[in-house]
Formats: structure tokens, C-alpha cells, sequence
């Protein structure tokens, strides 16, 4: 059934092998092996079901936001992602999968997104946590996919980036600016810090021996660093803004090793990670439920407009 | 197959996480401009009252603060996500009216702000939005309902967006610099929203059988509290007396002009619901408002109540 074992295309094969390697951009219409297709198409789908999984968490807290600005500041940012969402579900449809295909595929429990959204949150504080680290692992994660060898995706996620890193400034900027507050926000912040560092470390999958995905990812130009390696980066970035800002991580191993040029550090949990991917995380089956019901209860509208898009046609 | 990626180099571009720490002017936001107001005129007019400009502007601000809640709720639950933007967007836009109108009050007559504990750092606009009670709102009492489904929410959006557009193409005309400027800036924020809920307004009455019983009962629950929002309370029929506030009564030809465009254009008639009655007749610009209320405030107001000291 696939195109690759048919002998013309292996020359379509070959085109194909030299613009990756020549580090050109795949389009579209370009002809490619249908295991490429398969997981960019996997790998963009997660992604953007991460996004649109993702305004729940902080969604959450803009009723109760508290300040004028701060609730401004937080819209907006729950209002990027639903964009986020909305690019990348159109970087899959380049690929002949539809938006409503993929939200039911996730809806039925059949794609994932990413498990840092299966964490709840607990406090305001949590809003500059999830900036801080959460945005900062996936900025880590996200950048070098601005190379990725895909063209929709690539350029989808040169956009997503500048927006994100503009997400982790505020989340930084508001753990710093309550930690100059009261005790009782500095032991906020710290609380949530306790909380998060954990599963952001998480964020970047499991460790490269356990990561089955990774080796042809990479060599297709879809993935450019290994989970490990951005991990590292992530934990060596993250130090001294920890330091900066005046709270712990909560790590004991964590130390500088001189030798190595890198900062050592403990592992996260990672049958709780396990849990969490397998469905029983402490919020996926709430995150599940509130996307699911947004969908079915927006059915009768989008309904509608089809109807009527279809009345317009034929008047 | 041209589309060499041109992107910088690896480490050039892996910086955009590293430059967390240096605190350029590159980024928009800090603790700098704190001020919504600063860089306005906001002496008050001569001859105008500083108590009911306050008080006018409150009303305007609390419209907006109430409503963009409610729209707020719709973030994430949206039927799709082109409107979950486009309502978060409408949520934005109201809640920087809002900020504005509240920071126009307390600026007009500080008697207006709530007393916070000695040396709380929360601005004058947040103390009004923040630290007061139910009974010390203004707005009117279609902001506040409980969220229905979507075609509530597109009906209350047109419904409001219909007559405060009406009313700050007149107030761009204040004699009160701020308020002018507000309502400048504000037309054009409410002809999206008035353009956004009307095609889908339009869109639901013409679409299936479903959305247009959806509507046609949304409508009904909502029109009884549209006559309210063309009631001129004392301090609007003194604001507008001295120039720098709008007549809600003289509005009203322009508004149901625009409402009836759209009923046209979407084949529904007016309906005949009856005005909803008041409190020993008064409503929500008297201060007195409906259940959801204190229940919303509940929610807005808990963590800046937990913490009046706090620095946000």
C-alpha cells in the first residue's frame, strides 16, 4: 500500500533524502515517504492539541486574576495559544488531515498532548510558573523545530516561539514582582516552583535509551536535539534564573559540574509521568471532559454556519 | 523546492530563551507604565461636577469590567476556536475600556476608591474593581447574567454592543479629555464586536432549525432588560447636562435603528417581552442588581481580597 515500494518512487525517494539533507524545506506538494508523513503528522497534531489542552490550566484563572492588568495580560496569553492551536491545526491540514479529524482523534483518546496540562493549578503564582518553566521547556523544545525540515510547520513555529518567549517573559516577570510582594507570595511562589519543576523537567520526554521515536526523527530533520540534550539546556538556563529571582529548585542533586561544563541534576518521577501519559494524571480525565464538552456543545453552531454557508451558495 | 531555511544560525536563534534575564525596553511590559492614564489631560472641565464625572465614568467602567467578565468565561469553551479568539478578544478589548473608565473615576473624585489597608500598592483602578460590593456596582443588569449557550452569548453581545456603540460615537464629543479619548478608541473596538455578533446572529437565524429556536429563545430572555439601558439615571442626565456624558434616552432612535438592521436582515421579529421590573424600582445603574452579581464578584474579587497587600 505505500508509495515507497513502488521502483519509480525511488527516485522520489532520492529527491527527497537530498533536500533534507541539503537542509531545504519538504512543501507540501512534495512528494514523501508516508512514515514522514505519519509523524509529522502525529508531532504536529499533539502539538496542537497542547495548545488548546493547554488554555485550561491558566483559563482557569482569569476570572480571578488580581488586577486589571494582570487579567489583561493573562487573556491575552490564554488567547495566543487558541491561535497556536489554530496555525498548527492548519500545518496539519497541509498534510490531508482535517482540524475535525484530529479533535476527534483526541477527543476519542486516541492522540495525546503534552501531559504538563495534566497538573492542576492551584494558586496565582501558578500563572508564572507555567510561563517561566512550562513556556521555558517549550521554547527549549520548540525553537530548533523553527529548522525543522517540514516548511508549514517550520514557519508555523518561528511564530509560536516569538509569542512564547514573550508568555515566559510574563510568567517571569510575575513570580518576580510578587516575590518583592508579601511572605505570603514569596511562599506562593515557591510552593508552585516546588510543584512544577518536576513535571517541566518531564516535558521533554522520556530519557534518550527509553525514547523509541527519536533516532528517525532526527534523522529526517523533524527533531534536531535529543530529549536529553534539551533537558540539560533547559536545567542550565533555568539555574540562574532561579537564583535571580530568590526561590529554590527543589532538586538536592542539582550542583554545577565543573567538568562536564553543566549543571548535574536529579531524574523526575517518571512512573508518575507514565501515569499521566497513560490517562491518569491527576487532571486528564477534567482537561478531557472540558474539551469534549466545548466540542459537543459548539456542534448545533458550527452546524449552523454550515448550513447557512450552504444556503448562501445556492441562493 | 526553493525555500532554503533561512533562519539564524543555531545559536543566535536558541537565544530567544537566554535573554530572560537583561531587562531591555525590548519588552512591553514591566512595572514602568503602571499608569493607564499616564500621558492624558485629565484635568476636569470647567464647570463640570467632579462627583458625577466619577460617578459617570463608573457606570461606563463597571458596563465593560461586568461584561468582559462574562464574555472572559467563554475562553476555552468556545464552539470553535475562531471565536474562542474572537470572543477573548472582545473580553480584551472591554476589560481596557474598563481599566481606563476606572482609572478615569478615581483620578475625577478619589472619595470614589475604597479604603485599602495603609501602604497597599493595588492602583486606584484595581481598588474599584477589586474592593467593592455588589450594591456599589453600576452596570447594567444585562452585563451581569449568567452565561447561557452560544446564542445567548452572541445576543447579549449584539444587544450591548448595539448601545454602547450608539452612545460612545456620541461621547467621542466629551468635553472630558479622558472620556473622549475612551470612546475614540472604543468605536472602533465596539463595531467589531457589533459586526462579529450580528453576522452570527444572522447566521443562527438562518442556519438550521436548532439554532434558530436557539436564538429566537435567547432573544426573548434577553429584550426584557433591553429598555433599561435607555433609562437616564440622575448623574447621566448630568454628565450629559454639562457636556461631558451621553443621554442613554437619546440614543435609543439610533440603536433600535441599527437593532432593526439586523432583525431585518436575519427574518426575526421584534419580540413583544415586557421591561423587567426593578427593586422598589430601582435596577442596575441605582446599584441594585440581580443574584449572579455578588456570585461573580465573589469569584473576581478572591484572590486580590486574599491579598490586599500584594504586589501584582
Amino acid at each position: 500500500m505505500t508509495l515507497t515500494e513502488t521502483p519509480p518512487d525511488r527516485e522520489l525517494e532520492a529527491g527527497f533524502e537530498a533536500t533534507i539533507a541539503r537542509n531545504d524545506r519538504i512543501e507540501p506538494r512534495d512528494w514523501m515517504p508516508e512514515g514522514y508523513r505519519r509523524t509529522l503528522v502525529r508531532q504536529i497534531a499533539q502539538h496542537a492539541h497542547s495548545e488548546i489542552i493547554g488554555m485550561q490550566p491558566e483559563g482557569s484563572w482569569i476570572t480571578r486574576a488580581p488586577s486589571l492588568r494582570r487579567k489583561a495580560i493573562l487573556l491575552a496569553k490564554v488567547q495566543d495559544e487558541a491561535g497556536h492551536g489554530l496555525y498548527l491545526y492548519s500545518a496539519a491540514e497541509t498534510l490531508g488531515v482535517s482540524r475535525l479529524e484530529l479533535t476527534e482523534l483526541l477527543i476519542a483518546g486516541k492522540q495525546k498532548y503534552s501531559s504538563i496540562f495534566n497538573y492542576p493549578t492551584l494558586s496565582y503564582a501558578d500563572v508564572g510558573t507555567i510561563g517561566w518553566l512550562v513556556d521555558g521547556a517549550a521554547i527549549c523544545n520548540q525553537v530548533p523545530l523553527c529548522r525543522t525540515s517540514y516548511g508549514p510547520y517550520g514557519r508555523a513555529m518561528i511564530r509560536v516561539c516569538k509569542e512564547e518567549s514573550f508568555h515566559q517573559r510574563q510568567g517571569y516577570e510575575l513570580l518576580a514582582t510578587m516575590m518583592r510582594g508579601t511572605d505570603e507570595q514569596r511562599a506562593m511562589v515557591q510552593e508552585s516552583v516546588d510543584r512544577f519543576w518536576w513535571p517541566a523537567l518531564m516535558m521533554f520526554g522520556p530519557p534518550d535509551d527509553a525514547s523509541p521515536n527519536t533516532a528517525q526523527s532526527m534523522a529526517w530533520g523533524i527533531k534536531r536535539h535529543t530529549n536529553d540534550e534539551l533537558r540539560q539546556k533547559f536545567v542550565d538556563m533555568s539555574v540562574p534564573q532561579a537564583e535571580a529571582l530568590g526561590v529554590t529548585l527543589p532538586d538536592p542533586e542539582l550542583r554545577w559540574n565543573e567538568e562536564r561544563g553543566h549543571h548535574d541534576f536529579g531524574q523526575p518521577d517518571w512512573e508518575e509521568f507514565m501515569e499521566g501519559v497513560k490517562g491518569n494524571g491527576p487532571c486528564n480525565a477534567q482537561r478531557m471532559a472540558h474539551r469534549r464538552r466545548a466540542h459537543e456543545d459548539g456542534a448545533w453552531v458550527r452546524e449552523a454556519a454550515t448550513a447557512y454557508a450552504r444556503k448562501q451558495v445556492s441562493a | 523546492m526553493d525555500s532554503q531555511i533561512d533562519i539564524p544560525a543555531e545559536d543566535e536563534h536558541d537565544s530567544a530563551y537566554a535573554g530572560l534575564l537583561v531587562n531591555d525596553a525590548h519588552w512591553a511590559f514591566g512595572t514602568d507604565f503602571e499608569d493607564p492614564l499616564a500621558g492624558v489631560d485629565t484635568t476636569i472641565p470647567d464647570g463640570v461636577d467632579a462627583p458625577t464625572l466619577a460617578a459617570y465614568a463608573l457606570m461606563l467602567g463597571d458596563d465593560a469590567l461586568v461584561m468582559s467578565h462574562r464574555v472572559s468565561e467563554w475562553t476555552s469553551n468556545a464552539p470553535d476556536l475562531e471565536d474562542d479568539i474572537a470572543l477573548s478578544n472582545i473580553a480584551l478589548d472591554l476589560l481596557g475600556q474598563s481599566r481606563l473608565l476606572l482609572a478615569r473615576a478615581a483620578k475625577a473624585d478619589g472619595s470614589v476608591v475604597p479604603a485599602l489597608p495603609e501602604g497597599s500598592p493595588a492602583p486606584p483602578e484595581d481598588a474599584l474593581a477589586f474592593f467593592r460590593e455588589a450594591h456599589q456596582l453600576r452596570n447594567v443588569r444585562l452585563a451581569e447574567l449568567v452565561n447561557g449557550d452560544f446564542a445567548e452569548a452572541v445576543v447579549r453581545v449584539l444587544l450591548f454592543s448595539v448601545w454602547r456603540l450608539a452612545t460612545f460615537e456620541r461621547l467621542r464629543d466629551s468635553r472630558d479629555h479622558v472620556l473622549a479619548a475612551v470612546a475614540a478608541k472604543g468605536v472602533k473596538e465596539l463595531a467589531y464586536h457589533r459586526d462579529y455578533s450580528a453576522r452570527w446572529f444572522v447566521t443562527l437565524a438562518q442556519g438550521t432549525d436548532e439554532s434558530r429556536r436557539r436564538l429566537l429563545a435567547a432573544l426573548e430572555e434577553l429584550w426584557p432588560l433591553w429598555p433599561e439601558l435607555f433609562d437616564t439615571h440622575a448623574v447621566e442626565a448630568a454628565a450629559a447636562a454639562s457636556g461631558v456624558g451621553v443621554d442613554p434616552a437619546e440614543v435609543r432612535a439610533a440603536a433600535e435603528g441599527v437593532l432593526d438592521q439586523v432583525l431585518d436582515a436575519a427574518d426575526v421579529p421584534r419580540p413583544e417581552a415586557r421591561r423587567r421590573a426593578g427593586v422598589l424600582g430601582r435596577t442596575g445603574r441605582d446599584g441594585m442588581h440581580g443574584e449572579p452579581l455578588s456570585r461573580m464578584l465573589a469569584e473576581m474579587q478572591s484572590v486580590a481580597r486574599a491579598h490586599p497587600m500584594g504586589q501584582w
